[in-house]
């Protein structure tokens, strides 16, 4: 029984993580564009440690948002060319399962590491250390949140291939995300309490993953005979 | 039997051929009730409800904005409900009306951005405000506007329906959730005027023409959504038999 359940997360998380491995160039590429559309900031607006820093909130979700997006793409067009997707709709586990370790796998190579590299974009962008915690904390949590909406998105846009059409989906569902993580970093850049709006982001987080799997796999079941 | 008699109304109603016969009766009476509210509601409301003891007469938008807006967000939750009638029951003219919501809605979405940016300029003194409610209509519109993209990018009928249906229930969950966030960094925008429990911060005189003008919307949105879905079932049923009499009856009419 607990095979039947679990099986199929492990699976899943196990192999996604170990193609993203061998095939670096997916690993790092988000994460370039992170740190490249980061650097465009202070060139667009001014190189000022001031106005960076009341910016330096917004933008750092911002750049989180595109980052996730734009590599949620590929969650499943990969797996429908080459078939496997196929042989995971035929399991006899549960369907969930499988999806939610794609998820997982998906937001441990984009998610996590985005987490990890913020505090260089907090020193570019001034951001006073007091917010690095918050800043990393509400980034965990809210990313997680992306990938799980994002891979609803990218379900049903599957027969597509995502593009334009996929952030069209998907960023209005974004907005909640963006608004309680950016207002995390400021409210402790503000010296206010900031577990508030981050308890919003782990909320989200609860029901994300209680109902964006269902969506995602009913999404993955029309992609199949779209 | 009983149970059977009960039902046989639902399983009618999912029939488009029915709705279509339905509705043709229904229109002219519908038009006449649409017109008929549109019309009192806006000469009351432009012409002789009292001016704003703040605002003067540029309150009076509020006759078209109030009302688009309203039917706008109910539209959003018309048309997921019916994708999910859709998904459950697999009735087929349940979709029909789901597509036909989206660009009315969407439409709706848009008089009410409008509308308020006219109205914003004079009493903000701004056309565009980031304030809550005009923030989460734009992203209703693009909830919307997505809904309209991904029944599209399908061919095949019946795969589009499911995925739209599936894109608007997530929509639907994520509508409230939208509305309340985006209220937390509340600004400008004044609390909800009308509240259903409780007597409404309005005057009657001014507040009775609205009441008018949002069933005169109600009912333009079944005018349109009956227009839409006639037009649909014809598409889509265009094969069977009863589609191709109507036509050529009309064509011998002639």
């Amino acid at each position: 029984m607990s095979n039947f359940i679990s099986g199929g997360f492990k699976a899943y998380l196990y192999r996604d993580l170990l193609l993203s491995v061998r095939d670096k160039t997916d690993l790092v590429k988000p994460l370039i564009f992170f740190l490249l559309i980061a650097a465009l900031v202070p060139l667009a607006i001014a190189p000022e440690a001031q106005r960076l820093a009341k910016l330096a909130p917004g933008l750092i979700w911002m750049l989180a948002v595109l980052a996730t997006m734009l590599s949620i793409e590929r969650l499943f067009s990969d797996d429908l060319n080459d078939g496997s997707l196929e042989q995971m709709l035929l399991s006899p586990n549960l369907l969930i399962m499988p999806v939610l370790g794609k998820v997982t796998a998906h937001w441990l190579v984009i998610g996590l590491p985005l987490t990890l590299l913020s505090p260089v974009i907090g020193i570019w962008f001034s951001l006073p250390s007091v917010a690095v915690i918050p800043m990393m904390l509400s980034l965990v949590l809210g990313t997680a949140v992306l990938s799980l909406i994002g891979a609803v998105g990218a379900a049903l846009t599957l027969p597509r291939q995502g593009g334009v059409l996929l952030a069209l989906l998907v960023m209005p569902l974004y907005m909640p995300v963006l608004i309680f993580g950016s207002a995390t970093i400021q409210s402790a850049v503000d010296g206010l309490n900031w577990i508030g709006p981050l308890a919003m982001l782990a909320a989200f987080l609860a029901i994300a993953i209680a109902l964006c799997p269902l969506a995602i796999t009913a999404g993955l079941r029309l992609a199949k005979n779209g | 039997m009983k149970l059977n008699v009960q039902w046989t109304w639902f399983h009618r109603l999912g029939s488009p051929r029915w709705f279509y016969q339905k509705t043709q009766r229904w229109l002219p009476w519908l038009s006449l009730v649409m017109l008929t509210l549109m019309v009192t509601g806006l000469v009351w409301g432009l012409a002789f409800a009292p001016p704003d003891a703040k605002q003067g007469n540029s309150f009076r938008i509020i006759y078209l904005h109030v009302p688009a807006s309203i039917v706008a967000l109910a539209g959003y939750y018309f048309m997921a409900i019916a994708g999910a009638i859709g998904l459950i029951w697999r009735i087929k003219l349940s979709y029909m009306l789901m597509r036909s919501a989206a660009p009315i809605g969407a439409a709706l979405t848009f008089i009410a951005l409008v509308t308020g940016a006219i109205w914003g300029k004079p009493t903000w003194g701004a056309y565009w405000v980031w304030d809550a409610r005009i923030t989460s209509m734009l992203i209703l519109l693009f909830l919307y506007l997505g809904v309209m993209a991904l029944r599209n990018t399908y061919s095949n009928n019946e795969v589009a329906d499911k995925a739209a249906a599936i894109l608007s229930l997530v929509g639907m969950v994520n509508v409230p959730i939208i509305y309340k966030s985006v209220d937390w960094w509340q600004t400008l925008h004044q609390s909800a005027t009308i509240k259903l429990t409780g007597a409404p911060s309005m005057h009657p005189d001014m507040f009775m023409p609205l009441v008018v003008m949002i069933l005169g919307f109600y009912s333009f949105y079944a005018v349109s959504l009956f227009l839409f879905t006639r037009a649909e079932i014809l598409r889509r049923e265009c094969r069977t038999s009863w589609v191709k009499q109507l036509v050529t009856h009309n064509l011998v009419e002639k």
